[in-house]
């Protein structure tokens, strides 16, 4: 257990206690022991000799925790071999948290609804998940009344997230929306929330390096998503030029949201 | 009371951002400058794009920090679509540079020149890059580096950044000196490891790395006050400076102005704050009124 929830920002080692297939190509891998943090923080995960990555923490348990993913690049592959006893490095937790108001909506966008899934655990609130196939649904069973939306019509409602979330915006006074998932989707889910006058709270993505604000990798504008971020609000994302639009690879070189994503993969 | 001059350029304060922390973009030296830095350095650049090594690259703890980052960076060529110029920014902004060879030091000295830097920094010294011969050790290479260098970056001044991985940093320090060095920078990091034992394994994936923060502080302010003794041109002390007194100790040995790094692990984007406030308050209290009265104090 990280004491009190305090930051630690050299790896603890944590054994694996069990890795669950969630979907196609996605997984979570458990730990055993407790870890506190907030809904919205994040870990840097090590693997021994292979990378270390940023990590939503997915589930937070008495005696153990997890973090989902996409099985996308050499570091989830290899994160989706890990067997039960395997030791994992963690350091965080990082990063800032969701605010946790009352009548609100819960927006997750494919893997993205990992990094709201404590925020789900912990209050009563309407969730749409949007994934492009009914493979790639999350925590169906977890969450059982999600509203669902996939891109080819195997699952839910054929279409977009914005559309099930326009629909709720126009039937339920919302206080707040909170959203994760790729940053197209988070921009269109801004724009409605612009549009019903809400407040929204957005999850960013950016290559990282340290977790804590140095490095400097990871900014978007003038702030540093690991740090200010991961999490904005709809005052701060109304006003990045680079949300939606730029983001930084690892040489620190600004590309495209488009390049950015086909390297990320 | 703080304000100083280096090489011509006139500070507000004498806390220089390091090289390496924040500054990849021009926005967050912006952001490091509209939070108290005198001036601040860029992240280095050389004549390609580099992606660096892979994570973990850095962890931190109570009074020490490593890190093995391997240089990435987008290269000088794509910094100058990025970032236009370097002297339309409030603070002043430094320009690091590196190359693999002396002649592309002088390449990337020229680009970098270009975008008009208040000055320019050159990083001989990173103790994890895969030179075939260690330039930050050789005299005679720091004398064709600062040459080649001078030669391309025009009226612009150049410091030389030093590792202190050697014996004879004053010598090192007088040689770049001798070829036309405006200024000197020391230290950069120290070479350094750390093992997880639980796994036995390196936690740095590049295994060996740079040691900073405040376990770092001693050698450099040793460093700094040897190289006091045998060069003119002006010193930026840098090394684990992350209070007013750590800065004014750093000054006693002879540092012009003083480098700030991983001071921002410690204490965020207030470090610079922390540090000017400190060394005011430190200022008051003995009486003294302007940095030149104390500096090189400890070798009176």
């Amino acid at each position: 257990m990280n004491k009190c929830g305090l930051r630690n920002d050299i790896p603890q080692i944590y054994e694996v206690s069990r890795v669950e297939k969630e979907g196609k190509d996605l997984f979570t891998v458990f730990l055993k022991g407790q870890f506190l943090c907030k809904p919205g923080q994040f870990v840097m995960v090590w693997l021994p000799r292979v990378d270390e990555k940023p990590m939503a923490v997915s589930y937070l348990g008495k005696d153990e925790f997890g973090f989902t993913f996409h099985t996308l690049g050499t570091f989830t592959q290899e994160c989706s071999k890990v067997k039960k006893g395997d030791k994992i490095g963690i350091r965080g937790p990082y990063g800032n948290w969701f605010s946790q108001e009352k009548n609100s909506v819960i927006v997750g966008g494919g893997v993205g609804l990992s990094s709201v899934s404590t925020l789900i655990d912990g209050m009563k609130a309407t969730v749409i998940h949007g994934a492009r196939d009914k493979d790639h649904l999350l925590y169906t069973k977890r969450f059982k009344d999600m509203i669902i939306c996939t891109d080819d019509g195997s699952a839910g409602t054929k279409g977009f997230v914005t559309l099930a979330l326009e629909e709720v915006l126009e039937k339920k006074r919302t206080k707040k929306v909170y959203c994760c998932g790729p940053e197209i989707m988070m921009k269109k889910v801004l724009e409605l929330c612009n549009k019903y006058h809400v407040d929204c709270e957005a999850s960013l993505e950016r290559y990282m390096k340290c977790g804590f604000g140095v490095c400097g990798a990871c900014m978007i504008d003038d702030k540093v998503v690991c740090k200010e971020g991961p999490i904005f609000s709809s005052k701060e994302l109304n006003t990045m030029k680079e949300f939606g639009e730029y983001a930084r690879i690892k040489t620190g070189r600004k590309v495209t949201l488009q390049e950015y994503s086909a390297w990320r993969g | 009371m703080l304000s100083t001059t280096l090489c011509g350029m006139k500070l507000r304060n004498p806390t220089i951002l390091a090289s390496g922390i924040l500054g990849v973009t021009k926005e967050s030296a912006a952001k490091v400058g509209r939070m108290g830095a005198g001036a601040v350095t860029l992240k280095s650049l050389c004549h390609e794009e580099r992606k660096g090594n892979p994570n973990p690259t850095m962890f931190g703890r109570k009074g020490q920090f490593l890190n093995a980052v391997g240089l990435p960076g987008q290269g000088i060529d794509n910094a100058i679509d990025d970032f236009k110029k370097l002297n339309d920014l409030d603070v002043p902004v430094i320009g690091s540079i590196f190359g693999y060879t002396i002649e592309q030091f002088g390449e990337v000295a020229k680009k970098m020149a270009s975008l008009k830097p208040a000055m320019i920094e050159v990083d001989i010294s990173c103790p994890h890059m895969e030179y075939s011969k260690p330039f930050y050790a050789d005299e005679d290479s720091i004398e064709k580096i600062t040459k080649m260098v001078k030669k391309n970056s025009g009226k612009i001044p150049v410091s030389i950044k030093l590792s202190p991985n050697v014996h004879n940093i004053a010598d090192l320090a007088r040689a770049a000196e001798k070829a036309g060095a405006d200024c000197i920078t020391a230290i950069n990091t120290a070479s350094a490891m750390k093992i997880n034992i639980e796994t036995g394994k390196p936690i740095l994936a590049n295994r060996i790395g740079g040691l900073s923060g405040p376990a770092l502080r001693p050698i450099a302010v040793r460093c700094v006050y040897e190289i006091y003794e045998k060069v003119k041109i002006p010193i930026i002390g840098t090394g684990g400076v992350t209070t007013g007194e750590d800065a004014i100790e750093m000054i006693m040995a002879g540092a012009a102005a003083v480098g700030v790094g991983t001071a921002f692990y410690y204490n965020g984007l207030e470090a610079m704050k922390k540090i000017t406030s400190e060394m005011e308050a430190w200022m008051k209290k003995h009486k003294v009124k302007t940095l030149s009265e104390i500096r090189g104090k400890a070798h009176e």
